[in-house]
């Protein structure tokens, strides 16, 4: 970061307020792009007189204030030209002093979540979602994104002026969906906020210390997301699952950035606090939903793993057991394979062999080397070496990440000189 | 990166003294604000000191001294803290300054103190980069 202090107090400020601006403005002239812009105007007036004046005392109500006023100067500018503005002139009425407040204060959560049921629209792409929501929610630069993704900072860019554009032309409204459309559509919302963890937690390549940022957004939206919700149990779920998941981001990768599997990584080293905030944010979505959703289910079964002081006292017939209620709520041959090594552990490896064979015929999995990796290491718990290299060496043959790749080629040759052992 | 804000003792706290009504509310509002923007880790209030005990070390390698509370220096003690998870220091400052005056009639005070996270590689890139670079150097020196 650069810049004196007073600016970069700026900044702070601005990533603290955007959202709530934004979704305040959209309310007012019911168009993202325009509301973007009369922010980013208010933000750049204040990086001109705060150096100046200092910063005041509620930066937030500044902000709204200068925006509105940018927003009717506009208006007076362009003298009602053109559609648009004829749209923000009807809408005049609503720049009252009463409305600035409510924004300010009290109606902030549900603007908020307008604002996400937007970014998160159906009509809009998976790609263009994540971008929109991390770019208006999460405050982030395009710069900031596009290094997360590992892609140009102009494709990021690109996408968003388009998603803002198909907003637009799609007439998609600033409400709030309600009935069954809300279910449907906040699915959605929580897609895209796991889609953005996941894009973080899993990077195995890349700029290795941007993209926990992307981790830290997703945790930060779902804890909002869980505040101005709380009635659903899924919102508290993925919560659940992220703030456990999250509590392992260090003992998951070593000092040479190797991996480390769950089941080596060392627990002291668990961030506690987030494994209790996971655990009562778990505890809250249990006390709302019955049966448990997919993200609820998920999260129990991290939290088992979290609450088992070593790996061996992982509980893992009831790990198992969640795994089959999970795969009853959102059946996937990926929640079946790791059904298959539950109950391997639980009950033994031939348990789990019997599972994965069924799943030799899955086409989806057909270049999925945890398949035959997992497989392998059945096979080695079985005593049955040979066909346990094989498994290995074409698991080697299907991963494109290089160090895993060493990883299973040693494994393979492990099962070579354990086989030799035998005639000799 | 993670800031504890320490609200310091106050006479009034010490001599368990309710915080007023307007204090409690304004308190209750602002934690509002943390927990709907996302950064609320965790926050507690502390008893009086006179239910506490300090245990030093005055002789190095000796037994420690277990001393009961009161202690004096109200600004010494801690009556609570807040943990906010945020995305810099600047942002942290500007969430403390927003903390209400935690009424000491003079005497309040808060302190923002960065939690450490050594190996944190979300936060501190450059250090990480430093040392990464450190470690080739010791590795080129063994094989010189």
């Amino acid at each position: 970061m650069n810049g004196s202090h007073t600016e970069r107090t700026i900044d702070a400020i601005c990533r603290m307020e955007s959202a709530k601006l934004i979704a305040g403005l959209i309310r007012m002239v019911r168009d993202v792009g325009l509301a973007e812009d009369l922010v980013q105007d208010a933000l750049v007036i204040a990086l001109e007189r705060w150096p100046e004046s200092g910063i005041p005392e509620n930066p937030g109500a500044w902000l709204m204030t200068t925006a509105k006023r940018r927003a009717i100067d506009n208006i007076r500018r362009t003298k009602l030209r053109d559609q648009k503005y004829v749209e923000i002139a009807h809408s005049m009425d609503l720049f009252t002093e009463e409305d600035i407040d409510q924004v300010l204060d009290g109606e902030i959560g549900d603007d908020l979540l307008r604002l996400i049921f937007m970014t998160c629209h159906p009509v809009l792409s998976q790609d263009a979602r994540v971008a929109l929501t991390l770019r208006l929610l999460c405050g982030l630069t395009t710069d900031e994104i596009a290094r997360s993704f590992l892609v140009a900072e102009s494709t990021i860019a690109q996408r968003i002026v388009r998603a803002k554009k198909t907003l637009k032309t799609e007439k998609v409204p600033f409400e709030m969906p309600d009935g069954e459309e809300l279910k449907d559509r906040l699915s959605t919302v929580l897609e895209v906020i796991y889609l953005m963890f996941n894009e973080g937690y899993s990077a195995t390549s890349g700029n290795q210390w941007i993209r926990p940022l992307l981790c830290q957004e997703a945790l930060r939206l779902g804890r909002i997301l869980a505040e101005i919700t709380p009635l659903e149990s899924e919102v508290h779920g993925l919560v659940a699952l992220m703030e456990i998941q999250s509590s392992r981001l260090k003992t998951r990768v070593d000092s040479k950035g190797e991996p480390v599997l769950l089941m080596d990584q060392n627990r002291a080293q668990w961030d506690q606090l987030l494994i209790r905030r996971g655990l009562a944010a778990l505890d809250r979505s249990r006390k709302l939903g019955r049966p448990l959703g997919p993200y609820s289910l998920q999260a129990a079964i991290s939290a088992c793993h979290a609450q088992a002081p070593t790996a061996v006292e992982t509980d893992w017939p009831r790990i198992a057991a969640l795994y089959e209620a999970l795969s009853r709520v959102a059946p996937s041959p990926i929640v079946e394979l790791n059904r298959a090594v539950a109950i391997s552990m639980a009950f033994g490896p031939s348990f789990g062999l019997q599972i994965i064979d069924n799943l030799n015929a899955e086409p989806s999995l057909k270049d999925y080397h945890l398949l035959p990796s997992v497989r392998g290491d059945l096979l080695v718990k079985l005593g049955r070496y040979a066909e346990a290299r094989t498994e290995f060496e074409r698991a080697a043959s299907m991963t494109r990440n290089e160090r895993e790749r060493a990883l299973l080629l040693n494994r393979a040759a492990d099962c070579m000189s354990r086989t030799s052992d035998k005639y000799f | 990166m993670r800031f504890m804000m320490i609200v310091k003792a106050t006479t009034d706290s010490e001599a368990g003294v309710m915080p007023s009504q307007e204090l409690i509310d304004a308190i209750q509002k602002y934690n509002e604000e943390l927990v709907k923007a996302g950064v609320l880790l965790a926050a507690d209030g502390l008893q009086p000191s006179s239910s506490g005990i300090r245990i030093s070390y005055p002789e190095p390698g000796g037994k420690p001294k277990v001393v009961d509370g009161p202690f004096t220096e109200a600004k010494e003690i801690i009556a609570g803290y807040t943990l906010i998870e945020v995305k810099s220091k600047e942002e942290a400052i500007e969430w403390a300054l927003r903390m209400p005056d935690p009424h000491g009639f003079g005497q309040g005070e808060i302190e923002l103190r960065q939690v450490s996270e050594i190996g944190d590689i979300m936060d501190n890139p450059d250090s990480l980069a430093k040392e990464a670079a450190l470690r080739n150097q010791l590795e080129e020196q063994k094989r010189a």
